[in-house]
């Protein structure tokens, strides 16, 4: 396998709806967003695409990524799709990574876009059902956020989160986003507004849930020689793992837990794994990027972290499958303030901030998910935050992380179904 | 709480909604012709008031939810009874959802841990006011079968 590096990064404003522009427009606007960054890329250096959307329901347009490869003018160069839920842009970005690395393509974009404002927000939310069994579990009264309250309800019982430290999560990203000019919900909370903003499964709230979105985001990755050529500051994919569950919740296994090298049985001795509370495909995905990047010491050896935080509650079950802490320690782990800014007042009195910040971008809960879009998005942070060039694309520099050198990104589909975790690097 | 953004979804035809650009409403409906093929005797169970789980005779793996074979093993299973009560293994009240169950918010979802079983079961809970994990339920059955999984929900014992 040959090594890949990520040359350049586009994306559009995510917005609750973008009626000037369709898919194709979007995506085109991310792309020419990307090629501006690299001026020596030209088209005819493109080797072909790998293109992502979650629905074809929201989009009511078959094969719309093949409208997209022609609209950017890439025809008749190889391209396809990927789908795989929210982790559809996760999964794209190593599906470009494996043409690279394969050798298949010097130079491959990895285009996603979701059009989400086409339907009203319920109907929204039963497409999004549909992604879960519907013999079993759709009729039963499909909702993700029903899932996913059931899930957070099983960690509190477990591990005694609180409702309070959901509502930091929500805080922090909501707050990161208001330096992020692409975002799409950035406020300043307190505890007691996302507490008190409408319930809509026990214990989530209206902010602790990510909104629908319209948006589009573009990654150019190319091999060794190809980002020497044409950039002057490429980070290295030096880590990539993706793992998986059952599509019902119901029927996940509570057995032992998938430990991490820094990790002992001893940690975990009563805990019946992964059952509801946490996601072994997660823990699964981490466990290959960590070892195919050399790290050991999560907390220590990443400098930031853009994870899948469509609930502030499932931010804090993936700080425990990335070994960010223990399991049963993320709520904990955000009360302290460790993924929380350096530099920034968040009206919290927080003892270990800057430790690891995590979704300095604002994440799904405050830029927005659009689907297809969300995965290659963190891509598209993480990179300008490990060329230190958030400035010069945000417009200013509190997001930027201090000496950012390594960051990992975590895309995440259905109540865990899908998951892939990549690790970007300064070379 | 949902508030009305587009125009009502049942009205049939292309319709102009708004200019400057302009928006189109399409409306769009489907019939599947769906078989539950292989689980479809859990679903003939359900209208005789009786609910059923798989168990893999090699591996042992009992399933609180149909699976022809085991996810385990990959063994064929059986079909086995699934006990008179079980336990709230958790829970959430749901207050918005999509659109087809909006006007039965709110509404319960409980996930069911049966002894004796290695999985759960997805269901609703009723008939209590307040509902917590541990708490025991049993199943419960629509008179009149409509062959789906909301044939039944759960009430304290």
């Amino acid at each position: 396998m040959r090594s890949v590096f990520m040359i350049s990064g586009g994306i559009t404003k995510f917005k609750k709806a973008n009626i000037e522009k369709d898919f194709r427009e979007m995506v085109k606007e991310a792309f020419d967003f990307a090629l501006t960054d690299v001026p020596r890329l030209s088209i005819k250096r493109i080797d072909g695409s790998v293109g992502s959307y979650f629905s074809d329901h929201f989009t009511r347009q078959l094969k719309a990524a093949s409208m997209v490869h022609d609209y950017l003018g890439l025809c008749p160069k190889p391209s396809k799709r990927i789908e795989g839920g929210g982790a559809t842009g996760g999964l794209c970005f190593q599906a470009a990574w494996e043409a690279v690395a394969s050798g298949r393509m010097d130079v491959c974009v990895a285009f996603g876009f979701e059009t989400m404002s086409r339907v009203n927000t319920w109907k929204g939310n039963e497409f999004i059902a549909m992604a879960s069994d519907t013999n079993f579990d759709y009729p039963v009264g499909g909702f993700y956020s029903g899932y996913y309250a059931m899930m957070v309800q099983r960690h509190m019982y477990e591990f005694g989160t609180t409702p309070e430290q959901l509502a930091y999560v929500s805080i922090k990203n909501h707050r990161n986003a208001e330096f992020n000019p692409y975002s799409q919900r950035p406020m300043k909370l307190t505890v007691k507004d996302v507490r008190s903003s409408d319930m809509v499964a026990t214990p989530l709230t209206l902010l602790d849930i990510c909104t629908m979105s319209d948006g589009a985001a573009v990654v150019i990755l190319a091999a060794e020689k190809q980002a020497e050529q044409l950039c002057d500051s490429p980070v290295k994919v030096t880590g990539l793992g993706a793992g998986t569950d059952s599509m019902r919740m119901a029927d996940r296994p509570h057995g032992a837990v998938i430990l991490l090298p820094h990790e002992k049985t001893e940690d975990y001795r009563n805990l019946k794994y992964p059952g509801v509370h946490s996601f072994r495909g997660g823990r699964s995905a981490a466990k290959q990027a960590y070892t195919m990047a050399g790290i050991q010491y999560p907390l220590e050896e990443l400098d930031f972290v853009e994870l899948h935080d469509a609930y502030s509650s499932s931010e804090i079950q993936t700080y425990e499958d990335l070994g960010l802490c223990k399991y049963g320690e993320g709520g904990k782990f955000v009360e302290e303030g460790y993924p929380f800014l350096a530099g920034i007042d968040y009206g919290l009195k927080l003892k270990k901030v800057g430790t690891l910040p995590v979704n300095p971008s604002g994440g799904l809960l405050a830029c927005g998910h659009p689907v297809g879009a969300t995965g290659l998005m963190q891509a598209v942070f993480a990179f300008w935050q490990i060329q230190g060039r958030i400035k010069k694309h945000l417009g200013n520099n509190t997001l930027q992380v201090n000496k950012a050198r390594r960051g990992l990104i975590h895309s995440h589909a259905g109540t865990g179904t899908y998951i892939t975790v990549s690790i970007l690097e300064k070379p | 709480m949902p508030k009305k953004t587009h125009p009502s979804e049942n009205q049939g035809g292309a319709v102009l909604y708004r200019l400057d650009p302009i928006v189109m409403k399409w409306h769009y409906e489907i019939d599947y012709i769906h078989s539950y093929a292989q689980d479809s005797p859990f679903f003939a169970a359900l209208a005789e008031g009786r609910l059923l789980g798989s168990a893999c005779g090699p591996c042992g793996y009992r399933y609180a939810t149909p699976r022809a074979s085991c996810m385990q093993c990959g063994a064929k299973t059986a079909w086995v009874e699934l006990p008179s009560e079980g336990k709230i293994h958790t829970f959430t009240t749901c207050y918005f959802g999509g659109e087809a169950f909006l006007k039965e918010t709110p509404f319960t979802l409980i996930l069911v841990e049966f002894k004796g079983f290695d999985t759960l079961f997805l269901s609703r809970f009723v008939g209590a006011r307040r509902v917590r994990i541990g708490m025991r339920v049993r199943p419960k059955f629509r008179r009149m079968s409509t062959f789906q999984a909301s044939d039944l929900h759960f009430v304290p014992v």
